[in-house]
């Protein structure tokens, strides 16, 4: 078995979706020991109780700095940790902050060993990001298409326009104005509740 | 046409003056395009200055110097060409610490020598008592929070490692966890001393200003190897931070300046709150109890901007002091060499810096102990031997 198998790998993330995901890939990839910590007041006594290896957080945490504090030697932690930072592999720094993601250790324990579960974070932690985009665009090509319905409806009846003719003259006049469909639509909703 | 710049912030009052450059088109006006990064810990501000994704931050006085010491991460000289703040912290209690070192005082606990005694009493009886140790909360362990409370809770003989507990917590969380008492006092920046007050759910108990008369505060980090090949760039950003310094300093423009920095994206309370911080007009006590000093914030009058490499010597001093640091000629060389009024001068001039009257002999002022030698801290730190009991 792979010795880093048996490493206990705290997961620090509010996203619950995210954690899931990263969580799921550490499993398939051998780890059995993982936590996720999604409650994240009094962080250092809840790390203190888990006690990990290692520990995987997100940049948009602010508790990103409660766990700097492990780096100090005194009396509140129990184990002191560093940064998973290798001053050699500037590239790797830099996709792990790009990803979004960060990773402490334990001091003393090698690089080498959690390399591939920062690699594995940092490919998560991108696949999720590109799912959140796309989930962002379907959303706002459905509010768009909403919004140009009801423009559409709104044109129809104050002209006497049909369907298509209805688009065509957004299409024309946002083609014109060098704007989006979507925004002479909105233009057009907005100007209605006004004239209402 | 220049590239576009993108710097890093941390929401609190003290980046005024790199937000006013910005918003107000100072930076424009010098051709610069400057994108601002709201960000949600020091951490980040660090590692994007340091990897290169921000070419400036407002930054902890404090990390500035870790980073070019190396301490707790990868080496990367920082240097710092202006103060964005001297002061604007303050140490806020709970009302029940209040109320107990108040009982405990021998004297007005406006005093901070009245009030560290006072603490080491209730510490004592906490003790005694079987009580679980009082917790108090600052920003990071490179902080200047960290050191300006561990400066007051050790001017009566309590062991801040020893005898009471200090937790690292994001300022957004400082508030809530004095309401949910996990922690029972706390030294952060403007506003959030501000905000707890104003909840009812703290005393601010000292300004930072009654602890150290002058503390360097925030600077505008840049990374060093960046300020070398960049010197046009960095000559343009400090003229637009010093306009928008003495911009801010007008009582004139104050309500505009509180409204662009309450703006959204920027610093997420009311233009109420902002302008008592700037005006260092307080309200101190849940009761109403207002307190007005002129040293609460400083951020563009009386040559605060103007880096003195003493405060860096203080700051690695205090890092040495709690062994986050060795002592050593070439690391205090190294720490004062991240302060560098010569680039402040040479693009703003000396003579903007007009020395004020009440200000220490010894750069620092604090209110107890003896005046800070920059020459030798080896005498200085023995001053701070521990007392052990």
């Amino acid at each position: 078995m792979d010795p880093s198998a048996t490493l206990k790998i705290a997961i620090v993330d509010e996203n619950p979706i995210r954690a899931a995901i990263l969580e799921d890939g550490l499993r398939e990839a051998g780890f059995t020991q993982v936590v996720r910590l999604g409650e994240t007041t009094r962080l250092l006594a809840r790390i203190h109780a888990v006690d990990p290896d290692v520990i995987l957080i997100d940049l948009e945490n602010p508790n990103r700095d409660v766990l700097e504090q492990m780096f100090q030697v005194s009396r509140i932690v129990k184990r002191p940790i560093a940064m998973f930072v290798d001053s050699s592999d500037s590239a790797s720094i830099q996709a792990s902050v790009d990803a979004g993601v960060s990773a402490y250790i334990v001091d003393g324990l090698k690089k080498e060993r959690i390399k591939h579960i920062l690699d594995l974070c940092i490919s998560r932690f991108n696949a999720f990001s590109h799912l959140q985009a796309e989930l962002d665009r379907a959303k706002t090509a459905l509010e768009d298409r909403k919004v140009i319905d009801r423009a559409k409806g709104i044109l129809m009846r104050a002209k006497g326009l049909s369907e298509e003719e209805a688009y065509a003259l957004m299409r024309k006049t946002a083609m014109n104005e060098n704007k989006k469909i979507s925004e002479i639509a909105q233009s057009v909703v907005t100007a209605a509740d006004l004239l209402k | 046409m220049n590239p576009r710049l993108r710097i890093g912030f941390i929401p609190l009052c003290d980046a005024a003056a790199l937000l006013i450059a910005v918003d107000k088109g100072f930076c424009a006006e010098e051709g610069l395009d400057v994108e601002l990064v709201r960000e949600v810990s020091w951490s980040n501000v660090r590692d994007k200055l340091n990897i290169g994704l921000f070419d400036a931050a407002h930054l902890l006085a404090p990390v500035a110097i870790a980073s070019s010491l190396g301490l707790g991460h990868v080496r990367v000289p920082i240097i710092a060409p202006f103060n964005l703040g001297i002061n604007g912290n303050a140490i806020t209690v709970s009302p029940e610490l209040y109320h107990a070192l108040a009982v405990a005082a021998d004297g007005d606990i406006a005093d901070p020598l009245v009030s560290a005694r006072a603490l080491a009493r209730v510490v004592a009886k906490r003790r005694t008592a079987g009580e679980e140790p009082l917790t108090f909360g600052m920003t990071f362990p490179f902080s200047t929070h960290n050191y300006h409370l561990r400066f007051w809770i050790a001017a009566a003989g309590v062991d801040p490692d020893e005898d009471v507990r200090m937790v690292v917590l994001p300022p957004p969380y400082m508030v809530d966890s004095l309401v949910n008492r996990h922690v029972d006092g706390f030294c952060v920046g403007a506003p959030w001393n501000s905000v707890a007050v104003d909840l009812g759910v703290g005393h601010i108990l000292h300004f930072v200003s009654d602890i150290l008369a002058v503390a360097a505060e925030k600077v505008l980090g840049v990374r060093r190897a960046w300020a070398d090949e960049n010197p046009e760039t960095l000559a343009k950003l400090l003229r637009a931070h010093r306009r928008a310094g003495d911009y801010i300093e007008d009582m004139a423009n104050r309500d505009e300046v509180c409204a662009l920095l309450t703006a959204p994206h920027r610093i997420d309370v009311t233009a109420e709150v902002m302008r008592r911080c700037l005006d260092g007009r307080l309200k101190v006590s849940p009761d109403g109890a207002v307190r007005v000093s002129e040293r609460y914030l400083r951020i563009g009058r009386d040559g605060a901007a103007r880096p003195e490499p003493v405060h860096a010597a203080w700051l690695y001093a205090q890092m040495v002091r709690w062994r986050q640091a060795p002592l050593s000629d070439n690391l205090l060389a190294a720490a004062k060499g991240v302060f560098r009024p010569d680039l402040h001068d040479a693009v703003l001039g000396a003579s903007s810096v007009t020395p004020v009257p009440g200000d220490p002999a010894d750069k620092v002022g604090a209110f107890t102990g003896p005046a800070f030698d920059e020459n030798d801290l080896k005498g200085y730190l023995a001053a701070w031997a521990p007392t052990r009991r």
